[in-house]
């Protein structure tokens, strides 16, 4: 296995449906030719809770790779955004219930994930996670999460 | 002494400093006892920090780069602050009373964020403004002998600091070096 695949099958500990790359977290893979790999991820939230738990998990992987000289290395340019998430990512977002964030310069409503209505309302700005908020469809009354445009 | 800067690590800086040696606005370190004096504390905090981040994200470096990141993330502050104060003091009569007092309580702790920044303060108020008139709250009026509390920049603080930093410090102090 390659270092960016390992590294790349890492999900995310809160949407562990979802891997690092599909999130676009995981931005850059090196290995010198000492063997030593350079691993570059973002922040998706600089206070995000889970971004330890991601570097760990990112170190666990390689090492069962077989990779053992491992650095993370946190970068913040260019800043993250959730137009970065990949459209495998999306799809499985959904998939799971939870709507994908649109475009954020547009910022229109998320589709229901379960019926596909555009008819939704906002219930609260925050839900599960300080990343998503709370949507109900008006069409099929399902109230479901959806990842904020940022 | 513990200062940024001299080498000293996060640890240091968190938990071993004096509240003399820190260097934050009186307004941040304001007791937040009722919830209308957090919401107004964070809107007055954010909307300035959003426009100060701006201006940093212009410039290079990591300063720069750490600016570009905290602007998106000073909006979404804002946005919050936002949407509590428009609910609170657009709310029931007792939210909108309890809201215009923590905004009076608040106010002249405002006028400290801007002594670096002084030309920041006008499109900040436009931004402030815009609020408190959709919350159908009133601004504070500007006035020559305003009560202008500051100090914080260079070390003078209100006493609610010492209080935050005794329960902040009180585990590294008692068993130095911990790890979690």
């Amino acid at each position: 296995m390659t270092p960016y695949a390992a590294a790349a099958s890492v999900v995310d500990p809160e949407l562990p449906l979802v891997t690092i790359a599909e999130l676009g977290i995981l931005r850059e893979v090196t290995e010198d030719p000492g063997g030593r790999v350079t691993v570059s991820i973002t922040p998706t939230y600089s206070g995000c809770p889970a971004l330890d738990a991601i570097r760990a998990d990112i170190a666990t992987a390689l090492t069962r790779a077989g990779y053992h000289d491992v650095e993370v290395r946190t970068h913040l340019s260019p800043p993250w955004s959730t137009d970065q998430i990949t459209a495998a990512g999306r799809e499985k977002l959904a998939a799971a219930g939870i709507a994908p964030p649109g475009p954020v310069l547009l910022q229109i409503r998320p589709r229901c994930p379960v019926c596909g209505s555009p008819d939704t309302e906002e219930l609260s700005r925050f839900g599960s996670t300080a990343c998503k908020a709370l949507w109900r469809c008006r069409t099929c009354a399902e109230p479901f999460d959806a990842v904020k445009p940022l | 002494m513990v200062r940024p800067g001299t080498g000293a690590g996060e640890d240091e800086l968190a938990y071993l400093r004096t509240d003399r040696e820190f260097r934050n606005v009186l307004l941040v370190e304001l007791p937040d006892g009722d919830f209308a004096v957090l919401i107004a504390k964070l809107l007055f905090l954010s909307a300035f920090q959003h426009l100060n981040y701006a201006v940093l994200a212009g410039g290079t470096g990591q300063l720069a780069e750490i600016a570009a990141k905290t602007v998106k993330e000073s909006a979404y502050h804002l946005d919050h602050a936002t949407q509590w104060t428009l609910r609170l003091g657009d709310g029931t009569t007792l939210s909108h009373q309890r809201m215009q007092a923590a905004v009076d309580e608040v106010w002249p702790y405002t006028y400290e964020l801007f002594e670096d920044v002084p030309e920041l303060r006008a499109p900040w108020l436009s931004t402030v403004d815009g609020v408190l008139t959709e919350a159908t709250l009133t601004r504070p009026a500007d006035t020559a002998d305003s009560w202008k509390p500051t100090g914080g920049r260079s070390g003078r603080h209100t006493e609610a600091l010492s209080y935050l930093l005794a329960e902040l410090q009180v585990l590294h102090r008692a068993y130095p070096g911990a790890s979690w």
